[in-house]
């Protein structure tokens, strides 16, 4: 079987599944797709099972956040077809009051951790997970660090005061 | 598929034990909350984060060439590796061309990382079936591979070695000197090490079948790196995704078959052989290349000039303060580039917006992504055998936790 071009993999998403596939970008070597939320887990599916692309590798997936974007929470999911030696980026976005995607973990078992480490920095939520409870910080912990409005440094040090070099004082504002 | 905590009801007495976060067999900070029946682990529940230092949210607050030092307390047994493939990275974004000449040294340093990080794991695989004697004669091939880097960097751990865009100084003489050595010295010092456990029968009957893992099974679990070679799937970035001038190399990528600790460690040793044939080919390169010189790229923005040019050179003390108060413009863009580390397909996702820092940064830490099938792995086995099984999925707590 030859190795899927790029523009067939386009051309086969969008036939499947039309509207729901927002825009493709290229970015440095990866081609990375914007889908909506809602049919993340039937398109990582169909690019699974179907033979002419064969997606069965999930690179990584992590959160992103961004603050200044009408839909600022983003899952980012890396697929690598092993057997043709192509990668692909899949990008979907969601707002604050939504804060949901679906879970990988029954196509992915690699998923399960990347979740919920998604969970632990931003705070998105998986459905159908079976253990959505934080992973590398302290379980009692009462915010999402990875959140741009959380600053790097201590809440209760007021002594670092040098805007100069990167601390911004501002940070501190923003919470209180 | 999560395995559910079952504990089947079937008024047996089962013995819930603490394994870890400290204790001496688990080579690192990691709790297994374990469920025993006699010695047979019923079910597993790990805990992780003990030593998680938030490298992704800090890496959010420091300039791009500040990260360095992030990146080698991830897998401190191979940290080059790791420095390497930040910097290259960054180089991906603002699109830099490297003299072949610093790729090929870059080669040479990150596979010795390589060989040391195997070095480490199969040693320690043997100290925990029992043989401490092959352990303390690899940690001398070890120390010359980290005199070797103190030569180029001055530091053996933490490495912090090159810069963006190459070294930030050439390999002297006794850097030459003590990587031939090396190469010629340590295929003799690997058959001493394999004579004492490859054909041992104690050490075969406590590795061959213990905690093996499908091919399917660690594809699903994305493994990558020796693991995953060692279930029988040949993926290995360097072929699959030349950077640094790989394509250029004629080596092989071992595989096994079951996917078992005696496999993993098969696969590790022979990829020792094969990353000093790579360094071999690499220094014959260096010797056939016209330029003899060089050692980083012409990109002034972002490499720092010498010292003496910042004093006595206008444009250099320019560059100079916009490097170090990251005045510098950086494409905006995402990028992903990823080298074959240690233990996997370690992955680097930048997102720049152009500012000093970078907007978003996510590890790809392989053990990170693996050590999720630890829990399947063992599960039915032995508790020595579950030891034997982390210790040779070269789970490191530093790269595990970032």
């Amino acid at each position: 079987m030859n190795k899927p071009s790029i523009d067939q993999i386009a051309e086969a998403i969008n036939e499947k599944f039309g509207n729901a596939i927002l825009s493709r970008e290229e970015k440095y070597d990866f081609t990375v797709f914007t889908i909506d939320k809602s049919i993340l887990v039937s398109l990582c599916k169909f690019l699974y099972d179907d033979e002419r692309f064969q997606f069965r590798y999930l690179t990584t997936a992590c959160g992103i956040h961004l603050p200044d974007e009408p839909k600022p929470f983003a899952m980012m999911y890396q697929l690598h077809s092993l057997v043709f030696n192509v990668r692909i980026r899949i990008k979907a976005y969601t707002t604050l009051n939504d804060l949901h995607f679906d879970t990988l973990i029954p196509i992915f078992s690699a998923a399960n951790w990347m979740e919920r480490e998604a969970f632990d920095f931003y705070g998105i939520r998986f459905n159908g997970h079976p253990k959505m409870t934080r992973i590398l910080n302290v379980e009692d912990m009462d915010y999402h660090p990875m959140r741009k409005e959380y600053p790097v440094e201590d809440r209760t040090r007021y002594d670092k005061d040098d805007t100069m070099f990167g601390r911004e004082k501002a940070n501190f504002k923003k919470l209180t | 598929m999560q395995l559910k905590p079952t504990i089947p009801d079937d008024h047996k007495q089962y013995t819930t034990l603490n394994l870890g976060p400290t204790h001496p067999a688990t080579h690192g900070i990691f709790q297994n909350v374990l469920t025993m029946d006699g010695e047979i682990i019923v079910d597993s529940e790990p805990t992780i984060g003990y030593i998680h230092r938030a490298f992704e949210k800090l890496a959010e607050h420091k300039p791009f060439y500040q990260i360095t030092p992030l990146t080698d307390r991830m897998n401190y047994c191979s940290s080059p590796i790791n420095n390497m493939g930040w910097h290259m990275t960054v180089e991906k974004l603002i699109k830099a061309e490297l003299p072949k000449r610093v790729e090929y040294m870059r080669v040479i340093i990150m596979e010795l990382a390589r060989i040391s990080d195997h070095l480490v794991c199969n040693s320690v695989i043997g100290v925990d079936t029992g043989a401490m004697t092959g352990f303390l004669y690899v940690f001398q091939w070890r120390e010359d591979i980290y005199e070797i880097y103190e030569e180029i960097c001055g530091a053996r751990l933490t490495t912090n070695i090159g810069r963006i865009g190459g070294f930030e100084r050439d390999f002297n003489e006794t850097a030459w000197r003590k990587i031939k050595k090396l190469v010629n010295d340590l295929p003799a010092g690997l058959k001493e090490f394999e004579k004492l456990l490859v054909r041992n029968r104690i050490f075969m009957d406590r590795t061959i079948g213990c905690g093996p893992i499908s091919a399917e099974r660690a594809l699903n679990y994305s493994f990558s790196g020796p693991n995953l070679r060692a279930a029988g799937v040949d993926y290995d970035v360097r072929a699959m995704n030349p950077y640094s001038s790989y394509e250029e190399f004629e080596f092989e990528i071992p595989i096994g078959k079951n996917g078992d600790t005696y496999d993993r460690f098969m696969v590790r040793e022979e990829e020792m052989y094969q990353s000093l044939s790579i360094i071999r080919q690499a220094m014959e390169k260096i010797e056939k290349l016209q330029d003899k010189t060089s050692f980083h790229a012409d990109i002034p923005s972002f490499y720092l000039p010498p010292k003496e040019d910042v004093y006595n050179n206008m444009e250099a003390l320019i560059y100079h303060f916009k490097i170090v108060m990251g005045e510098t413009d950086v494409p905006k863009g995402e990028v992903y580039h990823c080298v074959e580390g240690g233990n996997g397909e370690l992955g680097f996702y930048l997102m720049s917006d152009g500012g000093r820092q970078p907007f978003r940064l996510h590890f790809r830490r392989p053990c990170y992504i693996y050590y999720q099938a630890y829990r399947e792995m063992i599960k039915g086995a032995f508790l020595s055998d579950a030891i034997l099984t982390m210790s040779s999925m070269n789970v490191i707590a530093g790269e595990l936790d970032a």
